[in-house]
């Protein structure tokens, strides 16, 4: 068996500026966020980024990694709207491409499974067909109606976090929802997953369905452990969304000082410092509990 | 002793169940709090068949309080994966919430002004454009103003009647818009202009005061009638069983 272990730098350091990179989770849930945290610290840019959004998109705006992003929405789940991300479009900072999020699926679905595009009656006479002039449409070959073109959305590199793999790749969410991360790791020239634990094989399944285990190694690169390295969106069984630091995050965009302080805090040293960071807000509380 | 009348929160509740009347065996998918009330309530009484999610990936039975955990048995799995496979299908009864509409019930949720550089982004279309060109969709307005009715919605993310005709017959075939429910009254879209008209008042409500919150022309019939209140049972499951602690008042303050 291949022991494709590494740590977050490593994979990063297999990126480049430029590249198209797909994220997992959903919303604020199950995002590779300290695979996210490894971008913002290096010299990244103009990188396209598919997703269906949460902070990570908020995250990589903020830092100016983001060229263009394509999307179907950015949410924060118990916070609607992602600020960050909301300024980035507000001052015309980065170039979008909107999908309806069923044509998201559909364009992974495409190139993972080689297929130029996939037809679907979703965008039609919606604001997708404007503001994705590329758009084509194809003609019902067996009878009647036109039909969108959607194009297969093929990744450089797709990032996701589950909650157990193996060192080779096969990768296990234990939580209600897949989402849509095997998606991403088959349309992605290079998959790397993080995850909660790294552990051996047969464990994956003792306890659990073999269809949990729903990445298989044949798809992934690398393998990272990262244990809370989905914080502070949810992990679950493992843990649940941060709440309050995810409020400290939406505050702390309210102006260029509070955040720059948010930084400092937070996002300025490795993933340890990160985790050091996030473990002494909740000592004191822990204290006097 | 018989319970108190019903208040315009209580009102709304019942007018977004009676959204799901008829329904069947489709999956009721209401976003919004008063919508997933009216779901719950739907189903608890006159449409037993819908079917409702957590909110989060699983099928459930029973009739549970808005914010906590469901307490009927689980009937299913349904991971974002597959929601899209009963989108298309055709199975599926959504309510959304709109922050533009217009008389041809386009829908805006992505952005305010100029899409290319918006004054104010918001969500993304989401799941909208193929909602309404797949299945039943409502939509629920918790206040009813001229800031959310709008002569045209600024970008389409959930498509209006004009819009998909245009589109051709690929978007209309399945296309089946079904109401609006405001906290002023129901509306729906006359048959041949497809343009939006009142379906009726809430109590207490007049047309005028209807027509002077809508940014553009409605239909109004010869006689508009008066949403239906409540019955006892219903009011009893409002406020003892679905939500014990009012959170329906968020979004409609009485």
């Amino acid at each position: 068996m291949r022991d494709k272990r590494m740590t977050e730098d490593e994979v990063v350091s297999r990126l480049r500026s430029g590249m198209t990179i797909g994220v997992g989770g959903w919303g604020s849930r199950r995002k590779p966020m300290s695979l996210i945290r490894a971008i913002l610290r290096s010299d990244l840019k103009d990188l396209t980024v598919v997703t269906f959004g949460g902070p990570d998109v908020g995250l990589l705006c903020a830092a100016g990694k983001v060229r263009k992003l394509v999307f179907g929405f950015v949410s924060l789940d118990t916070i609607p709207l992602d600020p960050h991300f909301r300024r980035a479009r507000q001052t015309g900072a980065i170039e979008v491409a909107e999908f309806d999020e069923g044509m998201l699926q559909l364009g992974l679905y495409a190139a993972s499974i080689r297929m130029p595009f996939l037809p679907t009656r979703v965008g039609l006479g919606s604001l997708v067909l404007d503001a994705n002039p590329d758009l084509r449409m194809v003609a019902n070959p067996y009878g009647k109606g036109e039909f969108v073109a959607m194009p297969a959305l093929h990744l450089d590199v797709a990032l996701v976090h589950m909650n157990r793999a193996d060192a080779a790749g096969n990768a296990q969410y234990l939580g209600p929802d897949p989402y849509f991360d095997d998606l991403f790791c088959a349309a992605a020239e290079q998959a790397y997953v993080s995850c909660e634990r790294i552990v051996d094989t047969e464990e994956l399944t003792r306890h659990a369905h073999p269809s949990t285990v729903r990445i298989s190694r044949m798809y992934v690169t690398g393998v990272v452990e990262a244990p809370n390295g989905a914080h502070f969106t949810s992990c679950v069984p493992d843990y649940g969304r941060d709440e309050a630091f995810q409020r400290r995050y939406v505050e702390a965009a309210a102006d260029p000082a509070s955040w720059s302080a948010f930084v400092r805090e937070f996002l300025s040293g490795d993933e340890a410092d990160y985790q050091r960071a996030v473990a002494a807000l909740a000592a004191p509380a822990a204290k006097e509990s | 002793m018989s319970p108190a009348p019903a208040d315009r929160a209580e009102i709304c509740v019942v007018a977004c169940a009676e959204a799901f009347r008829g329904n069947g065996e489709i999956l009721g998918a209401p976003i919004g709090i008063v919508p997933i009330i009216g779901a719950r309530l739907a189903r608890a009484t006159f449409e037993p068949d819908l079917l409702l999610t957590d909110g989060e990936a699983h099928l459930v039975y029973g009739t549970w309080p808005v914010g906590e955990p469901p307490s009927g048995a689980t009937e299913g799995w349904l991971p974002y994966r597959a929601v899209f496979d009963v989108v298309w299908s055709g199975r599926r009864h959504v309510i959304m919430t709109p922050s533009q509409i217009d008389s041809y019930g386009n829908t805006n949720i992505s952005a305010i002004g100029d899409y290319a550089r918006p004054t104010v982004q918001l969500l993304g279309v989401r799941g909208a454009p193929g909602n309404a060109v797949s299945h039943p969709t409502s939509y629920w307005v918790p206040k009813h103003s001229r800031r959310v009715f709008v002569p045209r919605v600024d970008s389409v993310s959930g498509v209006g009647w004009d819009n998909a005709r245009k589109a051709g017959p690929a978007a209309t075939e399945f296309m089946d818009l079904r109401v609006v429910i405001t906290d002023l009254g129901v509306f729906d879209w006359e048959t041949e202009t497809r343009q939006m008209r009142i379906r009726s008042v809430h109590p207490g409500v007049t047309v005028d005061e209807v027509l002077a919150a809508t940014g553009f022309p409605l239909i109004v019939g010869d006689e508009v009638p008066t949403t239906r209140e409540p019955d006892e049972t219903e009011l009893r499951l409002i406020r003892e069983v679905i939500d014990p602690h009012g959170a329906r008042y968020r979004e409609v303050k009485v």
